[in-house]
């Protein structure tokens, strides 16, 4: 082909923003010419929305310029993209401006799906930087009684956050000295707390330890907000005075329009080549995928290298031989100061810890380090 | 709770029409991955969860139940479990 090969790359979150960097650093001006769309210019670091409802981060650490995180040799386009043609290898932005791509990456995300899950209007969550200053407001007004935090659909970002948050909640709480008017209740939407079966038993020992109540196969289906009550899909109820709920999950909306995504609006993506099914010049990581992992940062920022490899093989006609392992790393925090680093590949499952001071710092320290080291794919 | 004592290993006579390939998920993990997709998969279609997970042989079958779906079997296919439900409401 004729001049440096067209990357086009749609969504500056994690994924996007670290596969554009890499692909810079792998690549020459005259091989590739790399343009990254994001639809708001803006990169918002989400594990901060936790720290927020408990006032230990400020929402302002948490949002950075794109434009700053990305190479200079990636161009950066503010737009609202309309559909994708993959056929004609095209991509609609919402002005009607067309732009060619002879290699595309979908690092389109999630979105939260409210309108799944009758009343969930009256539930706080933590998924948003405005729901999670909600959740914070109402939890500075909360004076002890019942608070329940469940799931509302499956997959959603960060299997273990609404489990976190039940943990920082009782930590919270004794330090509010309003713990022994509340009652925490987790609500499991499968057969034990924690997704990863090595390391429940020890959540599971903590909660029992903390007093915090959880049961298991409990998928919420609807809220009602007179009787503040939640049922589950398993035909339970359960009452409460404060409600946390993880909404549910879609795939962005610009998969949908194209067509390209599963019935949630997922992307079908080999697990190994991360090519979306069907396509030998696009990809996709990151949230975005129907890959049966964890939907989290760590995921995104082990699948870029994968695909910026892939990528500037194809463009040097050489055959790709890089592959993805299923590699995810994820802290947990578990109050008091400690958290646990579990980490996992297809091949490789989770080894059991118990929290430690150290992984915690570990959390704190990555969090700085994101920006500089992360984002910009130094690390 | 249902006792899965037996794993087939000669294939089920049910077809499945969707395969849901959660081999080597560890987290989320192989019954969130059935819980997810059978919420908006249409009533009646027989799904099959290919798993290396051993947990799935016991807890899928039970949310299954509890859910209130049909939980058909499993079947052992070497190196990993197809665990078959039907989606009946």
């Amino acid at each position: 082909m004729a001049g440096p090969a067209r990357i086009l790359i749609l969504g500056g979150g994690v994924g996007g923003t670290i596969v554009a960097n890499k692909l810079a650093r792998l690549l020459r001006a005259r091989e590739a010419q790399i343009t990254l769309v994001d639809s708001t210019g803006q990169h918002i670091y989400q594990p901060g929305f936790l720290p927020v409802v408990f006032g230990w981060s400020e929402p302002e650490a948490l949002i950075k310029k794109e434009r700053a995180l990305l190479s200079k040799r990636v161009a950066l386009r503010v737009e609202v993209v309309d559909r994708v043609d993959p056929k004609a290898q095209l991509v609609h932005l919402a002005t009607g401006e067309q732009l060619p791509y002879d290699y595309l990456i979908l690092a389109t995300g999630a979105r939260l799906d409210l309108d799944a899950l009758p009343g969930v209007e009256a539930a706080h969550h933590f998924y948003t930087l405005e729901a999670a200053l909600r959740l914070r407001a109402a939890l500075l007004q909360f004076r002890g009684g019942r608070i329940v935090i469940g799931v509302g659909g499956l997959p959603y970002k960060c299997p273990p956050a609404p489990l976190e948050a039940a943990l920082l909640l009782d930590y919270w709480l004794r330090k509010r000295g309003l713990r022994d008017k509340t009652a925490i209740e987790w609500l499991s939407p499968i057969g034990r707390a924690f997704t990863l079966e090595a390391v429940s038993p020890a959540i599971e020992e903590q909660l029992r330890a903390r007093g915090i109540e959880f049961r298991t196969f409990f998928n919420a289906e609807t809220v009602d907000p007179k009787a503040r009550e939640v049922r589950s899909l398993e035909g339970e109820t359960v009452k409460y005075d404060l409600l946390i709920i993880v909404p549910p999950h879609r795939g962005a909306s610009v998969v949908e329009r194209s067509g390209l995504g599963d019935r949630q609006g997922w992307l079908p993506t080999d697990r190994e080549t991360l090519q979306v099914k069907g396509y030998e010049n696009v990809y996709a990581l990151g949230d975005g995928t129907n890959l049966p992992l964890s939907k989290a940062g760590s995921t995104a920022h082990f699948e870029a290298p994968i695909i910026a490899k892939r990528i500037a093989a194809q463009i040097r006609g050489e055959t790709p031989t890089a592959t993805y392992d299923g590699h995810v790393m994820c802290f947990f925090e578990s109050g008091f100061g400690k958290g646990m680093i579990l980490d996992f590949a297809y091949d490789r499952p989770p080894v059991a810890r118990k929290p430690t001071r150290r992984a915690h710092w570990g959390k704190l320290l990555f969090n700085r380090l994101y920006w500089e080291a992360v984002a910009k794919a130094r690390l | 709770m249902p006792h899965v004592m037996e794993v087939c290993t000669m294939a089920l006579p049910v077809k499945a029409t969707k395969t849901i390939d959660a081999r080597g998920s560890f987290c989320p993990g192989p019954l969130m991955e059935l819980i997810g997709y059978i919420r908006t998969a249409p009533v009646g279609e027989v799904i099959e969860v290919l798993s290396t997970d051993t947990g799935s042989r016991t807890d899928i079958p039970h949310w299954t139940q509890k859910a209130g779906h049909e939980f058909i079997g499993v079947e052992s296919r070497g190196d990993h479990d197809a665990i078959i439900v039907r989606k009946t409401h």
